[in-house]
């Protein structure tokens, strides 16, 4: 055991602290990549149906130029010296009262650099996308806005210097999911789910603010710069709490276990946004939020583990959920929780870690948005209709769809050489080196998926055809296919980033690095492990599904598993019980308390009163002579009275 | 000289106003019998001043015929005005200001 000094040298020597430098030249635009989408989001919505007939291309213009800034300032960064590569801008003084200054501020590291590039460029490829599959919505132009307004405070989340800034953008991406999730606001089921995405969130909200709010009150400051130096001095209870009141915070934002329920519902929005928040942006929000805070987590060992507990629950409970739905969206999304929690599990797992997390961030991001977009292009192709049961063969019918959501297939169930494969197979590889549970979890997490997706790509693509006769399925316009291809590109070729460990030094300036430990088994093995669990997982798709019989309607004689992963493992159900029964008694209870005791005293002195009242003006009688003996017996009371004071 | 049988004179005359305001129903009564108690004070008053020596009750007594030759003005004025309406000077009569 080392004793706790000791590590907490060495862990001051692992967690860089981060010291940016003054923004000077390109740097000195920063503000801008925030600015351009707000811009346009305000223009838009402001605007009214003036903006209606341009108002697509002004919002996808002002996401390509936030792109080209971040790719400027992007290479700008590659151009200097590891230890040079963070930059901070000073905006204004956002706060200042007495004792309490917050400066608004712009960070920009490695960490965040990736990020800016991640959700303009894929957030700008799916904004193209939304021109052509929301060419028949007569609300395009606001949905543009809302598009904008999410990028705007996704971007803000991810620049901020300071806590509270990542809260503001925090709060800004919830509301933008809010409205986009409840887009389709003609139907119950979207405004619904958009109140119970915002609803859950709160609670995670409630982590984060008082996360934040114990951050100031232990370190006098909310700035990341200021707290990454002083981190270590605070006491191992004050970071354990903070630890596990930012993973409170992040399993809110990315549907993590027990905060998991509204990823699944958020689906009633429109497909791009499911793409672009609800995968590849938003929901790995709570992933940057732990890797952003490593100086904190490093020193509360408490809080990692409970983060690695997350991540390997959830990671099987979304792969569970994905291998029983019939709605392909939600496939995906049982999918996107799968994914996240190897996210959050590889960010648990410390420095060794943090690098790979951030790297199936990036490879998630292309390869899912690439297949919501797909399974957007399939719907958009089948009237709307999102049960794989009616689809069947349509890889003849849509050949470029199949061709890219393919690829992104192949990446997610890490098929060797694309951009899954190199990803997933870091953080199982790691996993098993810091854990073995961990690992096997992971591992097993492996196999599941390959089982579903290859269950989705049977169902949709290959298998019989199974779809009514009315419907003709038909390849979607180019600006639908295009992103598409692009985004397939990125899912075979975003292993790229692996060569020569190019992402883990990019990263290392902001997480740190560490010595990889020595593996039971050589690295190689591992890898031909996580294949072969792979083929067994593809395998047994193949035997259960494709060779047999596929009803177009769902059969109700199904296993008790089957059963349970339909219901989403009953996570509405144990939230309804858990908290909403009981809270729901709670309440009642006390408004019952209002209405008898607090209501019973107010209402009872009221009549009393009037009781009272109706009892005494029976004296007034209107007879002059009955007012006058009441006067001569008032004079003789007082004159007794006096008589008694002075004669006694 | 005592000053008791002027006293008793006057709470004499007092309690025969008293009764009177109490018992009787025309309204012109009951005024002379309110008269009669502002005097039976009055004479208290005067009493009063003349065993203490002084004219502080005299000046007492000349204010409250003041009052009451104010009083009279108004009151059989509102009389008046009742026995116009109801053809009746019956206090008991104007009793609907009640309850």
């Amino acid at each position: 055991m080392v004793s706790r000094t000791a590590a907490h040298v060495l862990l001051q020597e692992s967690v860089p602290v981060v010291e940016p430098a003054a923004a000077d030249g390109v740097f000195t635009l920063l503000w801008l990549i925030i600015a351009l989408p707000a811009l346009g989001s305000a223009i838009l919505l402001v605007g009214g149906r003036r903006t209606d007939p341009w108002g697509h291309l002004l919002g996808c213009a002002t996401v390509a130029a936030s792109f080209l800034v971040s790719l400027v300032a992007f290479v700008a960064l590659l151009g200097r010296d590891a230890e040079d590569r963070s930059v901070q801008q000073h905006l204004f003084t956002w706060i200042d009262v007495f004792g309490f200054q917050v400066d608004a501020g712009l960070l920009l590291d490695p960490l965040s650099a990736l990020f800016l590039l991640l959700v303009t460029g894929v957030g700008g490829l799916i904004h193209v996308y939304s021109i052509g599959y929301m060419a028949t919505d007569p609300r395009r132009r606001r949905f543009f806005g809302y598009l904008n307004l999410f990028v705007a405070a996704m971007l803000v989340l991810v620049l901020a210097d300071s806590y509270l800034g990542i809260f503001l953008g925090w709060e800004g991406v919830g509301l933008a999911s809010y409205l986009l999730i409840g887009f389709f606001q003609h139907k119950p089921s979207a405004a619904v789910a958009a109140k119970k995405a915002f609803v859950v969130n709160r609670v995670g909200d409630i982590g984060m603010a008082l996360g934040v709010m114990l951050l100031f009150a232990t370190f006098g400051t909310t700035a990341i710069p200021a707290i990454s130096r002083v981190s270590a001095e605070a006491s191992d209870g004050v970071l354990t709490a903070l630890g596990l009141l930012l993973l409170l915070a992040a399993c809110g934002k990315s549907a993590q276990f027990p905060l998991q329920s509204w990823l699944l519902d958020a689906m009633e929005g429109p497909t791009p946004v499911s793409a672009l928040i609800h995968a590849a942006t938003m929901v790995t929000a709570g992933v940057y939020l732990i890797i952003r805070s490593n100086f904190i987590y490093e020193n509360a060992p408490v809080a990692q583990t409970a983060v690695v507990v997350v991540g390997a629950v959830t990671l099987l409970w979304g792969a569970a959920i994905g291998c029983a739905k019939d709605d392909i969206k939600k496939v995906l999304a049982g999918s996107t929780m799968s994914q996240i929690g190897y996210m959050m599990l590889a960010a648990g797992l410390g420095v060794a870690g943090y690098a790979f997390a951030i790297f199936h961030l990036l490879t998630h991001g292309f390869f899912k948005a690439n297949m919501f977009l797909g399974a957007g292009s399939v719907m958009h192709a089948m009237d709307d209709d999102v049960d794989m049961r009616h689809y069947g063969a349509l890889r003849k019918a849509l050949p470029v769809t199949f061709l890219t959501f393919a690829m992104g297939y192949l990446a997610i169930i890490g098929f060797p050489g694309f951009s899954g494969f190199w990803s997933k197979d870091k953080i199982i590889e790691t996993a098993f080196d810091q854990n073995l549970y961990a690992g096997l979890a992971a591992l097993l997490g492996a196999g599941i998926t390959a089982f579903y997706m290859t269950r989705l790509m049977i169902l949709t693509f290959l298998s019989e055809k199974r779809w009514a006769a009315e419907v003709h399925p038909h390849e979607s316009p180019a600006t639908m296919t295009v992103p598409l291809v692009v985004l397939a590109a990125l899912s075979v070729l975003g292993g790229v980033l692996l060569l020569g460990d190019w992402i883990t030094e990019w990263l290392t300036p902001v997480v740190g690095s560490e010595e990889h430990g020595e593996l039971p088994l050589p690295a190689i093995v591992y890898t031909l492990i996580v294949v072969a669990v792979v083929v067994v997982g593809v395998a047994a798709a193949v035997l259960l599904v494709a060779r047999r019989d596929i009803p177009r309607e769902q059969p109700q004689q199904v296993s008790l598993a089957t059963r349970f992963a339909r219901n989403d493992l009953y996570g509405d159900r144990l939230n309804e019980a858990l908290l909403m029964r009981p809270g729901d008694s709670v309440v009642r209870s006390m408004a019952d308390f209002d209405d008898r005791f607090v209501d019973g005293a107010v209402d009872g002195s009221g009549i009393a009163a009037a009781g009272m009242s109706n009892t005494f003006r029976r004296v007034q009688t209107g007879y002059v002579r009955s007012y006058a003996l009441s006067l001569f017996a008032g004079a003789l009371l007082v004159v007794a009275a006096l008589l008694a004071v002075n004669l006694a | 000289m005592s000053a008791t049988p002027f006293l008793v004179l006057s709470a004499i005359l007092f309690t025969i106003g008293c009764v009177g305001v109490l018992t009787r129903r025309n309204a012109i009564v009951v005024f002379m019998s309110v008269e009669l108690m502002l005097n039976a004070a009055n004479l208290a008053l005067v009493t009063f001043a003349r065993v203490h020596g002084n004219l502080d009750g005299q000046i007492a007594a000349f204010f409250v015929m003041v009052v009451a030759a104010a009083e009279v003005v108004v009151g059989l004025a509102i009389i008046m005005t009742i026995f116009r309406t109801r053809r009746s000077a019956s206090v008991d009569d104007a009793s609907l200001l009640k309850y």
